[in-house]
């Protein structure tokens, strides 16, 4: 019989995990989902469109009710103030969104080194945000979210509207980030090939629920 | 002097004007004459109601006749409030934000101007607090339900801006900051357009209609500005404090936009 997805992980039960999801019901009769990702675990998620995928990563991130337990290093979302759980849980949505006029606006800080990563110049920071591509847009939302430092990555499929380059880039950065940081991550993606490139485990949500998917 | 006093006939001959612009606003088929007409016959049945009341009131003073018509008047405030919004917070707490923060602000600086800065006697005296009242509250209602219009149907259309910036970290009060100072400030325009106009591109109502009862043109000019100073108050006081009421309401204890609170005009 194959593994159940919910299965914590004996490490999980231990409480060394960095994210667990406990008896998860979410929007739209989603769930229960049942899940652990270890630090530095990428566990990609696919499912048809409806399935609830974006709905689950809202739920973890705490941006829609719920219930049952999200937990982070054993602490349930709820014992945390909100903003600071979506600095440590960080959602990166399929469209992301831009408030100000100019890039550099929307960051608090920023590492040059990291624009040059995703191939940036420093000078991009001073762009307007209407000068953006989709593409450009993509990349640097999520490059945004990563000044958070946080330590659970929720992707929406965060490579949809990129070409191959600037898809390989994204893939190596978020390599080295979750490496470099420990951070789990939760990948959601319609791409078959990426799903076995960048996960170590791959679950399929359907009619809100985790199956197993192929193995990888 | 005396006031020259205006018969029905002269009310009739007034009229002509609405029906002429009913009938024209018909003929270009703007759908606009039955609304009109609607409108102009509901204010005549209301200000002669009003008349009515206050020919009753002014005749029996009394602290309980004055509060209750006031209460009267803060309720169907709130109600024309809640009306004149396309998208609003739905249930009793929708109703009491608006109606709670135009009692906070027009009653206030109601009583606040009737017993330190006219001063009658009784400080209710109805010749003084019901029309005070009346024109602080209209206002009040009017920059209100801008304000809060602003807010929702921004809230909606801005719903993934707010989301987004809730994800970044930020919390309910900062990821709607900018929206909530747009509807702030759009509940405000109206009163600064005005007192800036006063007197160079408007004569005020009030004042106007001291001066064809008779008034000294500077006793009228005197009551015009306090009325436009009280008003000011009212209208900053309560707007801020629907803008501040209602964007808590968006969001739960979570920090979560909760757009389902809002329920549809139509």
């Amino acid at each position: 019989m194959r593994p159940d997805p919910g299965t914590p992980h004996p490490a999980t039960a231990s409480g060394r995990s960095t994210l667990r999801l406990e008896n998860l019901r979410f929007r739209n009769h989603g769930g229960p989902v049942d899940l652990a990702v270890e630090p530095g675990e990428c566990v990609t998620l696919t499912g048809i469109s409806g399935s609830g995928k974006t709905l689950l990563l809202r739920a973890i991130a705490d941006l829609d009710p719920h219930n049952g337990g999200v937990l982070l290093d054993g602490v349930d979302c709820t014992s945390i103030r909100a903003p600071e759980w979506r600095r440590r849980v960080g959602l990166l949505p399929a469209d992301s969104q831009w408030w100000r006029d100019s890039v550099g606006e929307h960051f608090r800080e920023l590492d040059s080194s990291w624009l040059a990563r995703l191939g940036f110049e420093e000078d991009t920071l001073r762009w307007p945000v209407v000068r953006l591509s989709t593409g450009e847009r993509q990349r640097l939302a999520l490059l945004r979210l990563l000044m958070n430092h946080p330590q659970v990555l929720l992707l929406d499929e965060p490579t949809a509207n990129l070409d191959l380059a600037s898809t390989e880039r994204v893939e190596q950065l978020l390599h080295d980030y979750r490496t470099e940081m420990d951070a789990s991550v939760l990948w959601v993606t319609h791409d078959s090939a990426q799903a076995g490139r960048v996960g170590s485990r791959r679950l399929v949500l359907e009619n809100g629920r985790l199956t197993p998917g192929h193995p990888q | 002097m005396n006031v020259l006093s205006l018969s029905v006939f002269d009310l009739m001959l007034a009229s002509l004007g609405v029906i002429a612009v009913a009938a024209l606003t018909w003929i270009l088929r703007l759908g606009l004459a039955r609304g009109l007409l609607i409108a102009a016959l509901r204010s005549c049945v209301q200000l002669l109601l009003v008349g009515l009341v206050l020919r009753a009131l002014f005749a029996n003073a009394s602290f309980s006749w004055v509060a209750l018509l006031s209460v009267l008047m803060l309720l169907l405030a709130g109600r024309e409030v809640r009306a004149r919004q396309e998208r609003r917070l739905g249930g009793w707490r929708g109703y009491s934000i608006g109606t709670s923060s135009m009692f906070v602000s027009s009653f206030v600086v109601t009583v606040v101007a009737l017993g330190i800065i006219i001063g009658p006697d009784p400080w209710y005296t109805p010749r003084y607090a019901i029309p005070l009242l009346g024109m602080v509250l209209g206002n009040t209602m009017t920059g209100v339900a801008l304000a809060l219009d602003r807010l929702m149907q921004s809230a909606w259309d801005k719903r993934a801006v707010i989301e987004q910036r809730l994800l970044l970290g930020e919390d309910r009060a900062s990821a709607i900051g900018d929206i909530a100072r747009e509807s702030t400030r759009s509940g405000l325009i109206p009163i600064i357009n005005s007192m800036a106009a006063a007197g160079i591109v408007s004569l005020p109502g009030m004042m106007t209609g001291q001066v064809l009862a008779g008034s000294a043109p500077f006793d009228a000019v005197r009551y015009q500005i306090l009325i436009m100073f009280l008003i000011a108050s009212g209208t900053g006081l309560g707007t801020l404090c629907a803008v501040t009421l209602a964007s808590r309401r968006l969001f739960d204890k979570r920090h979560r936009l909760r757009l389902d609170r809002l329920e549809s005009a139509g």
